[in-house]
């Protein structure tokens, strides 16, 4: 009892920082009621990623199998239920990811668990797990619990907890055959395509001005650029900008876009949802301007404008110019 | 080919001040402006572009109140052929499971080669209904689908990871999968479409129909429980600057200037 399971995530040979962060959450949630860590790694030859594993948790078990070489819902899904079933641990953590969010619901139907998807806190109650998660795009949290159960899945959201190493534990590595009998073939992976060769590249550039949903109309985004020229910076954009073809997929930040690293990030009309706010943790200072006061956003930022980005952005354009001639 | 697609009715917050009921188990709704949630317009998209380009039947299946009905008549607008709408009072409550189970029971005894529904909801944001769905009617899903190539009796798909990296898939159908927005560029549907569509029939499922208990389904079947809502805690504040938009863009100058903006 009380034992927790973390499945290690890894893409092309590494492991994935939210692997870590699990760690170092599902180490406390083993403390508060008296079980063991597992990092579970499923891959194949990836036994360099249980030598990193073994200092983070009080078992690894690795399942090795050519099958499991890329992520597949499929064969993970069988993997992981065989050793659920076997070992029984109280919780399981996965990362809510692209990876995690294919995988999770049907895994928790199959073992007949409740899953509580997108947590930013997890913490036992006496009448089971109980989670802390965000609605509304980021606007609202709520508490939620889950009924009660022998098993509970839990997703995490990346960055919800620190991936910086406690106490350095000593886990041994224990191969377990891998349960693939035959190959599982509904859904075969054929290639990765990687994202297009950039040609503005926004994770170089030192001033970013962002334009979200709240820009209205694609002719609008003209005066954004000419201040971002202005400033001497680059345009990017939230993801509906992308969508909607405004702007090329390579100015997107965010998770499923860039990860950006500027000195300074003005966003504008951008409300703050944690995928894109996980593409600018490495921004200097963040500089927001939203006529919602209580977007998300403003509680990343340095400095909040609670205004019409219309009202403010002519005049500022119109400062920098003067300044510049 | 006969898809079928799951959609849902959502209040649009993005720009609205919100608050939370005296209850807290819900943010106040009243004044809020409804509408299908943007995955799933995405995803009605899809398949009526599928339609369109290799023939069969698109259904809109929706569980809500009786105003979901606005929203099937959307999709109707939009080129769906059928409406089915799960609206018994035993059903509101439902978590992502007990919708997920609901709507099997509603769609296991239909035709159906594909089945999508959006990535996740714009309101509570589980991300699990699909995945659920596919699990309990034992067909391969695949999830975050930005590209859908049907070839015969198999479909070759994009599914998007991280990063700007996406992996290209093949897939056994039927099979479900769950939409990711700027997969393809909705079409614009007029309030006289919508008007149109009135006269089309939205086929109704009561809990018994669908061969359910009260039990099985809404608050009681389901595995999560909602405890309560709040205003997230505010761990760093931004400092906010005030003023008319010539006061704020000197500030703002001088801000860019100090953290290192050249001008
Ligand atoms: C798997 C997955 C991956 C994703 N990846 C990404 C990603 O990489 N990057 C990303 O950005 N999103 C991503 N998203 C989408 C994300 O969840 C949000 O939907 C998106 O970030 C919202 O974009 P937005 O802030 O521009 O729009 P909205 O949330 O609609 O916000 C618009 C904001 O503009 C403000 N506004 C409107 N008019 C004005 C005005 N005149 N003046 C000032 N303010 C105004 C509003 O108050 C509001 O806050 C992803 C989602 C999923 C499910």
């Amino acid at each position: 009892m009380g034992d927790v399971f973390v499945l290690a995530e890894h893409l092309r040979g590494e492991l994935r920082e939210v692997t870590f962060e699990m760690l170092n959450k599902g180490l406390k949630m083993t403390e508060d009621v008296g079980g063991e860590l597992y990092a579970i790694l499923l891959g194949h030859q990836v036994s360099h990623l249980a030598e990193q594993l073994k200092g983070w948790a009080h078992k690894v078990l690795l399942v090795d199998d050519p099958q499991l070489e890329n992520f597949n819902s499929e064969p993970y899904q069988v993997v992981l239920s065989h050793l659920i079933k076997h070992r029984r641990p109280s919780l399981i953590l996965i990362g809510h990811t692209s990876f995690g969010m294919d995988l999770a619901p049907n895994l928790a139907v199959e073992l007949g668990f409740p899953l509580i998807t997108d947590c930013i806190e997890l913490r036992w109650e006496p009448a089971g797990l109980q989670a802390t998660r965000q609605i509304y795009g980021g606007k609202i949290n709520a508490q939620v619990s889950a009924r009660e159960s022998d098993g509970y899945l839990a997703t995490v959201r990346v960055g919800s907890f620190s991936a910086e190493q406690g106490v350095r534990l000593t886990g041994e590595i224990e191969t377990i055959a891998s349960p693939l009998a035959e190959e599982i073939k509904y859904k075969r992976f054929i290639q990765y395509i990687e994202a297009a060769i950039a040609e503005v590249d926004i994770t170089q550039a030192e001033i970013i001005v962002a334009v979200g949903r709240g820009i209205g109309e694609q002719e609008n985004i003209a005066m954004v650029q000419e201040l971002a020229d202005a400033l001497g910076g680059v345009v990017a954009c939230s993801r509906p900008i992308v969508d909607k073809k405004w702007l090329p997929k390579e100015r997107q930040v965010g998770t499923s876009g860039k990860t950006v690293k500027p000195k300074i990030y003005i966003a504008l009309g951008i409300s703050g949802a944690f995928q894109h706010v996980a593409g600018i943790k490495g921004a200097g200072t963040i500089i927001a301007i939203n006529k919602d006061p209580k977007a998300p956003i403003f509680s990343v930022a340095d400095y909040g404008i609670v205004d019409d980005l219309f009202k403010v952005i002519p005049v500022l354009k119109e400062k920098v110019e003067a300044l510049k001639s | 080919m006969d898809i079928i697609v799951c959609v849902k009715r959502v209040p649009e917050t993005a720009e609205v001040d919100l608050a939370i009921e005296r209850d807290e188990k819900d943010i106040v709704k009243k004044d809020l402006v409804f509408d299908i949630n943007e995955w799933d317009n995405y995803a009605m998209e899809e398949a009526v572009r599928i339609k369109e380009n290799i023939g069969g039947t698109v259904t809109a299946v929706t569980l809500g109140e009786e105003d979901s009905r606005e929203t099937l008549r959307r999709c109707l607008a939009m080129g769906a052929d059928r409406a089915m709408i799960l609206a018994d009072p035993a059903l509101q409550g439902s978590d992502a499971y007990a919708t997920a189970l609901a709507l099997h029971q509603a769609i296991k005894k239909e035709r159906y080669d594909l089945i999508l529904t959006g990535v996740q909801a714009s309101d509570d944001g589980y991300a699990q209904v699909g995945g659920i769905l596919a699990e309990m009617l034992g067909i391969p899903h695949v999830t975050m689908v930005t590209k859908v190539d049907i070839q015969g009796k198999l479909a070759k798909v994009r599914r998007e990871l991280e990063g700007g990296l996406e992996e290209e898939l093949e897939v056994e159908l039927p099979a479900l999968f769950t939409i990711q927005t700027g997969i393809n560029e909705p079409r614009y549907v007029s309030i006289m479409g919508i008007r149109k569509a009135r006269g089309k029939e939205i086929r109704e499922l009561m809990v018994k129909d669908l061969e359910l208990t009260e039990d099985e389904v809404g608050q009681k079947g389901s595995q999560i429980h909602l405890e309560k809502v709040f205003l997230p805690p505010v761990e760093k504040e931004a400092e906010i600057i005030q003023g008319d938009p010539s006061q704020i863009s000197e500030r703002l100058l001088e801000i860019i200037k100090e953290k290192g903006g050249v001008i």
